[in-house]
């Protein structure tokens, strides 16, 4: 046990001490609140702005998408379907198997529709390829708290005369923390991922301002400031990691937070 | 019995898969009544509880044949409608489980999804049903708390106003003060004596003197059979049956 916390609690210092040593100096807030300058990739002027917006709104985008795709599935799955469903057990080893699946088949396979729709890379590409990878995500983390709820939970609003869609809002009310926890592993893996974005959002310099514009990304661009010959550029891909965990660690904690003000009434 | 029947079972088996668990059951339950269904564990108690409000729909590989009869409706009728059966009957399970939200929500939870909006009646139906399970006291300065937070005891009463706020005709306790303290229970069964002006009840129970303290009928059931049904006193001093008597003086269990 006390081996586990130590590999656990240090690898977790390990990690961030590289990223704060490295990334740190190279921290400004040029970085973080100005888009590529003109000889950015040559070490000079700019910041990666435009890819931390892009990243947001994809991250956002998606697990919005995924979560609203997701919660009547899971809610058909538990509360709609008998416990031993064939269809039931049928969508758990499905999304168990997409769970699996590597991103950038993903993001092969959004391109591949892509470009039989004949689109673009653009914002809307990478929501929706990012949304195909969060969704099973999302399905099995809330799929597995609703599963612990007791069945008598649900028989009791039933005795009150409520209809299966009554008695969801009460599953969904217990469920809250793990509604929460689901949506922020989504986020987390969807501001991560580099695979399945390359070809669906692409990238570009500048901020995305509608959805069929290409949309640059964090990951992405830590990926091409750290193949860079030039040391500066080598240390803002470290200062970019540094803010790609910022925000991850941000709204992991805002998720808790809000998860503990609406569980008061868990029972 | 001279009332007529409230809940009237007829012909009544149901199977969990291969495993027939009640046989054959026939009962008449008598309006604003109480009355036990006792029996070893398995017998087969909850199962019949449970095939009155329809609890059985979403389990798996239970097949249930037969007519119940409320108000003379066949509930198992492929028109009735499950919601309504359901309202008709408030239910306590072996453990409180209030719904998450606050003591007040809880209450109005049931007469919510029955479409009652008026803040003014809702303020006052909660506390006239908090008031019917003697918690109103306990609870007037927190009904904005979590139920969570009450004692499993209370929790159990709070389960009960928010079955009678939906204006059940019928009470189904299912073993309803297992798990609960002996104050608790007291508590609950003395509710259970003055509701029984109102509602009739059904409870489910494996303890004798619990029933016998209750319940004007007894049924006895043992192994998915209704052995022996009667009035209490005579059930528990003077039973029919051989196995009856040998339930009620502790030998089968």
């Amino acid at each position: 046990m006390i081996v586990a916390s130590v590999l656990i609690v240090g690898g977790f210092f390990l990690i961030v001490g590289t990223i704060l040593i490295k990334g740190l100096p190279a921290l400004s807030l040029d970085l973080i609140t100005k888009t590529p300058g003109g000889g950015f990739y040559m070490g000079k002027e700019g910041g990666v702005l435009n890819a931390i917006v892009g990243s947001l709104y994809i991250a956002l985008g998606s697990s919005g998408l995924a979560l609203i795709l997701s919660l009547p599935i899971v809610l058909y799955i538990n509360v709609y379907l008998k416990r031993s469903s064939k269809l039931g057990s049928i969508a758990r080893l499905s999304s168990d198997v997409l769970f699996g699946i590597p991103s950038i088949v993903y993001g092969a396979f959004g391109f591949t529709v892509m470009i039989y729709f004949g689109l673009k890379t653009s914002l809307l590409g990478g929501i929706l390829t990012v949304t195909l990878l969060v969704l099973p995500i999302m399905i099995r983390t809330m799929d597995e708290v609703i599963r612990t709820i007791p069945k008598e939970l649900l028989d009791a609003s039933y005795s009150l005369g409520s209809t299966r869609l009554e008695a969801s809002k009460i599953l969904i009310r217990q469920s809250i923390p793990g509604i929460f926890t689901a949506i922020l592993l989504s986020f987390g893996r969807g501001i991560g991922d580099v695979a399945s974005v390359m070809f669906t959002a692409g990238f570009s310099d500048n901020i995305p301002t509608s959805i069929d514009s290409p949309a640059p990304t964090l990951p992405l661009a830590i990926f091409f400031q750290l193949g860079s010959p030039v040391d500066e550029v080598q240390a803002r891909a470290y200062a970019s990691a540094l803010v790609l965990t910022i925000i991850v660690l941000l709204i992991s904690i805002g998720a808790r937070t809000l998860s503990k003000r609406f569980s008061k009434n868990k029972i | 019995m001279a009332n007529t029947p409230h809940i009237s079972v007829q012909n009544l088996n149901v199977y969990y898969g291969q495993n027939h668990a009640l046989k054959n059951i026939s009962i008449d339950i008598p309006d604003k009544k109480v009355t036990s269904f006792i029996g070893p564990s398995g017998c087969g108690k909850t199962t019949l509880l449970k095939t009155f409000n329809r609890l059985h729909d979403s389990s798996v590989d239970v097949r249930v044949e037969g007519k119940v009869l409320v108000d003379g409706e066949d509930i198992y009728d492929s028109k009735a409608e499950v919601t309504h059966i359901r309202k008709k009957m408030g239910l306590l399970s072996q453990r409180p489980f209030p719904l998450p939200m606050s003591i007040y929500d809880n209450i109005a939870y049931g007469p919510r999804i029955h479409g009652m909006r008026d803040k003014e009646k809702l303020d006052q139906l909660v506390e006239q049903q908090l008031r019917d399970v003697a918690l109103w006291d306990e609870v007037k300065d927190r009904l904005n708390t979590p139920a969570v937070r009450l004692s499993i005891g209370q929790q159990q009463r709070l389960c009960l106003a928010r079955g009678l706020a939906v204006q059940p005709e019928i009470i189904l306790g299912d073993e309803p003060t297992s798990a609960l303290d002996p104050k608790s229970t007291q508590k609950i069964e003395e509710l259970f004596v003055q509701l029984r002006e109102k509602y009739t009840i059904v409870l489910v129970t494996h303890i004798l003197r619990q029933a016998r303290r209750v319940s004007d009928f007894i049924a006895f059931i043992y192994n998915g059979e209704i052995i022996e049904f009667a009035p209490t006193e005579e059930l528990l001093l003077n039973p029919k049956e051989e196995l009856t008597k040998e339930y009620v003086r502790g030998f089968v269990s």
